[in-house]
């Protein structure tokens, strides 16, 4: 599975990135974020382009993973 | 409660907020300022002492309920995180460009579309230079660039600004801080109905996610118009209450709205606030709700701007607004001094500095 560490970076990079993870890719991407917006925009993202995330909060942040 | 996962929610939190700047106005806050970051974290650094202009000195309760408002309701909804450590010394930079940039327009993005929902066609100058100072913003982020990592840290750390807020508040109420008795900074709401409002305000500011220039970057960045929403239906309120009150005026120099019509500097004193802000991940009012829900560089940013509202007024780099001369009854231009000028030319050169030399790790 693909890993974007997003963690601790300011809006909009975490999005950006995972824009970038999601070209084209052909497994499932685990997106990281600090923030609870952050986890938001990236699911909201995913689901504006047919993707399911499934969100879990960890010890001091977010992992997001994209199917 | 999660405000920011549809345009009508979004919209929503956009009108109540209107409401409140229309409210304020009403109840006695400036004509066509309503609700100002930049010239409220102005008012408040005159009342402390850090600058000397007499007609600008007041603690402005928005801006505290503002950050407390952000404070309550993210530790409410388990929002609240305390971080720091991303380029802490540029972000301080940053906030004093954005204070820099908005005195030389005069007034902050928010203020912007408060303006622009009131006629006042300098603001749709203004409007120009804004725009492109987030698509320059945004194509440094295409280039790489990046403040880098903040780091959790101590949760007591994240409280810091709300806490000196509260300290200002509790300061207001002594014969220690100025107020003006003239000027913009005696025309005010009530204590409590500023105080009730920024705590609104800031409350729904921090859950739909509200940015002036996060609005404008998505748009050029990735097509997505969800934060505009909030910021058109904060100027539908505001237009229709402009409208209803008889306070919308179709003009460039209109006396008594504290503006003025040099468009050059409008447009570059809004091109350095959206660049700035672009960099610094969010618009004044933005700084402020980070600061309250525990980032300390959004609290660093904030204050930045302190500092930079005091050298505004102590070296005279806030522009002058459009009056009228009491004897004469003769309109005078307002408008941005030689030294405000070169303080805005050289914002908008930090920030090209600024902007090309922090570089995400994978980008270097």
């Amino acid at each position: 599975m693909k890993e974007v560490d997003a963690r601790g970076l300011s809006c909009p990079e975490p999005l950006m990135m995972t824009a970038q993870a999601l070209k084209g890719a052909s497994e499932p991407v685990k997106i990281l974020v600090t923030e609870a917006h952050q986890r938001t925009n990236v699911e909201k993202y995913a689901r504006d382009h047919g993707k399911d995330p499934v969100s879990t909060e960890k010890d001091g942040y977010f992992e997001v993973v994209i199917g | 409660m999660n405000l920011s996962d549809s345009k009508k929610k979004l919209a929503l939190a956009g009108a109540i907020c209107g409401l409140v700047a229309a409210c304020l106005a009403f109840l006695g806050n400036p004509a066509n300022m309503a609700f100002c970051i930049a010239c409220f974290i102005r008012d408040t650094a005159g009342a402390l002492g850090m600058h000397q202009a007499e007609v600008v000195q007041y603690v402005r309760p928005e801006i505290i309920g503002l950050v407390i408002g952000a404070f309550v309701i993210s530790v409410a909804t388990k929002e609240y995180r305390a971080t720091a450590g991303s380029s802490t010394a540029t972000r301080f930079v940053l906030g004093m460009i954005i204070m820099i940039g908005s005195l030389v327009f005069l007034g902050c993005p928010l203020r912007m579309i408060i303006r622009m929902s009131a006629g006042d066609l300098n603001a749709w100058v203004a409007f120009v230079g804004f725009t492109l100072g987030v698509g320059t913003g945004v194509f440094a982020l295409k280039k790489g660039f990046s403040l880098g990592r903040a780091h959790v840290t101590t949760k007591a750390s994240g409280t810091v600004l709300p806490l000196l807020m509260a300290g200002i508040m509790i300061l207001s109420f002594t014969s220690f801080v100025k107020a003006s008795e003239a000027g913009p900074g005696s025309m005010h709401a009530p204590i409590i109905a500023s105080l009730i409002g920024g705590l609104v305000f800031g409350i729904f500011a921090q859950k739909s996610r509200m940015c002036f220039a996060g609005s404008m970057r998505d748009i050029i960045l990735m097509k997505n118009f969800d934060l505009f929403t909030v910021i058109a239906a904060i100027f539908v309120v505001m237009l229709v209450f402009n409208v209803a009150t008889g306070r919308f005026v179709l003009a460039f120099d209109t006396p008594g709205i504290i503006a003025h019509s040099q468009h050059l500097w409008n447009i570059l004193g809004m091109y350095a606030v959206g660049f700035a802000a672009v960099l610094a991940g969010g618009c004044p009012l933005r700084q402020l709700i980070l600061a309250g829900q525990g980032s300390s560089d959004a609290a660093v940013t904030v204050i930045g701007m302190f500092v930079g509202a005091g050298l505004c007024h102590n070296f005279g780099l806030a522009a002058s607004a459009t009056a009228v001369n009491a004897e004469t009854k003769e309109i005078v231009a307002g408008g941005v001094s030689p030294a405000g000028r070169i303080a805005c030319v050289i914002c908008i050169a930090a920030c090209f500095v600024i902007a090309f030399t922090h570089k995400r790790e994978e980008a270097k």
